[in-house]
């Protein structure tokens, strides 16, 4: 169990006081995959580094299983660190040192006997799919595989919790993918905590069970990430939903816009699906009971982690007092819908 | 014309290729000299600069007033120490040469001077190249749990090692070139080969052989250092 309690993070700068984090609590169970994001100034990498006292909070408290790292100082954090890993964006590797070394490195540190040193770090790289490649140095690896040495380093003194700081924001949608695929199979076998750091809603959704969304140095929202998915409150959530659900969202918005311009009459609705509901053919049905045209202007079914998220934008027209009626029927049928009265393109 | 100019580059070029004029074993014992005076030098120097290297890199833009002040009073004693231009330093230095060695003359009196004109150069080189370590792989390491000391040995020294293993190089070199001067306190040496024994006593041959075993000891420097740097950089 890790709870954070009405954490503030204020800098002294030369142009006055910033304030990166701004009170946040937040608790996070032993075994979770938990994602934070937030566009970059957002207070997250503030904020993840408090996790293993790289930073310290101005106020609040930071506990993990009961013991309180903010409050922690030289050789007592230092120990407490070597139970906490932490992975980058920019890998942050030693180029001094081949795979097998940079793996080495924290159990030199913790000062593991060198017998065992070799064989755990040998089990490490089998772990992440490096065998083969223990005595190339890093420049000779691609981004993915870097940061499979990065996972393995950070694994290598079996922590309890692993610290992602938009570790995959440097690669590939490809190369993500396989980083993301790995981080839950760590999850499961060796049943740690994570803590993802990220500004891509892709991530959140793949991987992650909960998720907060941060905004400048506050969390706006949290749950469960399916529960976001389906009824995000914040406007800041619903962008980052939308740039995944839809990557070009920007066409749609311009297509959205225009509809809303040469059809005044009709209304937009956005719908929401979930799980059971994607199979439902709820558009026929409406359009069966209902004197309404519909037309469908985008839509994409995404997977989650835990259950399958689909997307609908329509343009419904009729008379109004129906649309309405249909518009109900549709909530009924437990689809979210919001209608859409204005677009920021 | 033409036959003058001939006969006069003849009989300079004379002078320089007399090389019956050489003591061959005195330009040995002065090579030895040289020799001694360099490796001695760069030794302590080696050992210094990354010291000082290293309390300039920890102590700049730090938050604390200690560390604001010994960052100031080290950078501020490099800069001069930098600056002072080697010859009046040498001579600057001997009543403290005569103080620490009890002596004056001879190829151990100019490893002072040598010694205080370097290792700021050095240790201005040692502190630029930790700083161009990326700072997010000490901040890896220490999100490990390393404490100062491996950090310094584990990421610091290591990850420079090209920077530093050049800048002994370039040192080193400079160095050479320092312990030719050294001869103005009968330092002995190459130097003094050149100018005592080749200028005063106007024997250019000497002087010739003199440059020669000096540009073979830098080029013969230079050649192992570029090897050591590129056998450390895995960049």
């Amino acid at each position: 169990m890790i709870e954070l309690a009405n954490i503030k993070k204020i800098y002294e700068t030369k142009r006055g006081k910033l304030t990166a984090v701004d009170g946040v609590d937040l608790s996070i169970n032993d075994g979770d995959i938990f994602g934070i994001i937030g566009y970059s100034g957002a207070g997250k990498s503030t904020l993840v580094r408090m996790f293993n006292g790289l930073e310290k909070p101005t106020s609040g408290d930071v506990t993990i299983n009961g013991s309180k790292i903010s409050a922690l100082k030289g050789k007592a954090l230092r120990s407490k660190r070597q139970k906490i890993g932490m992975i980058f964006q920019h890998f942050n590797l030693l180029w001094s040192r081949t795979v097998l070394e940079n793996v080495l490195l924290p159990l030199e540190i913790a000062g593991v006997p060198k017998k065992e040193q070799k064989s755990k770090a040998q089990e490490l790289i089998r772990l992440v799919g490096l065998e083969g490649r223990e005595e190339a140095y890093p420049s000779q690896l691609s981004g993915g595989q870097k940061q499979r040495v990065g996972i393995a380093r950070a694994l290598a003194n079996e922590p309890t919790l692993l610290l992602c700081d938009e570790a995959t924001s440097a690669l590939d949608p490809q190369t993500t993918d396989e980083v993301l695929d790995l981080l839950v199979d760590i999850n499961q076998k060796l049943k740690l905590t994570i803590i993802i750091i990220t500004h891509e809603m892709h991530v959140i959704r793949k991987i992650c069970n909960r998720v907060a969304v941060m905004e400048s140095g506050k969390v706006v929202e949290e749950g469960h990430v399916i529960d976001i998915f389906k009824k995000p409150q914040q406007e800041i959530t619903k962008r980052f939903i939308r740039q995944d659900t839809n990557p070009d969202s920007e066409d749609t918005d311009v297509a959205l816009s225009q509809l809303l311009t040469e059809y005044p009459e009709g209304k937009l609705i956005h719908l929401t699906f979930h799980g059971e509901q994607t199979n439902q053919p709820v558009l026929s049905r409406i359009i069966r009971q209902y004197p309404v045209e519909l037309n469908v202007i985008q839509g994409s079914i995404q997977q989650a982690k835990e259950d399958s998220i689909g997307s609908l934008y329509v343009q419904i027209t009729g008379d109004n007092d129906v649309i309405e009626q249909a518009i109900q029927q549709i909530k009924n049928m437990d689809v979210e819908v919001e209608v859409i009265n204005d677009v920021t393109v | 014309m033409m036959l003058q100019f001939n006969v006069l580059a003849a009989s300079i070029l004379s002078q320089y290729t007399d090389f019956e004029e050489i003591d061959w074993n005195k330009m040995w014992e002065a090579t030895k000299e040289t020799l001694f005076m360099t490796v001695g030098s760069v030794i302590i120097v080696f050992i210094l600069g990354l010291a000082i290297g290293l309390i300039l890199y920890e102590t700049s833009n730090q938050h604390s007033l200690a560390a604001n002040i010994t960052y100031r009073v080290v950078s501020i004693l490099v800069n001069v120490f930098r600056s002072i231009p080697f010859i009046i330093l040498i001579v600057l230095l001997i009543p403290v040469t005569k103080q620490l060695l009890d002596t004056m003359v001879g190829p151990k009196a100019a490893l002072p001077a040598l010694i205080v004109s370097s290792a700021p150069f050095y240790a201005r080189l040692v502190e630029t190249g930790f700083r161009e370590i990326d700072k997010g792989v000490v901040e890896a390491v220490e999100s490990m749990g390393a404490n100062k000391w491996q950090v310094i040995f584990k990421v610091l020294i290591p990850e420079s090692l090209p920077s530093i293993a050049a800048g002994i190089t370039t040192t080193t070199i400079s160095l050479v070139g320092f312990t030719a001067m050294a001869a103005v306190i009968g330092a002995g040496g190459l130097g003094n080969m050149a100018y005592l024994d080749g200028f005063q006593r106007n024997k250019p041959a000497v002087t010739l052989a003199a440059t020669v075993i000096i540009l073979i000891i830098v080029f013969l420097i230079q050649g192992i250092g570029d090897r050591i740097v590129r056998r450390v950089d895995k960049r």
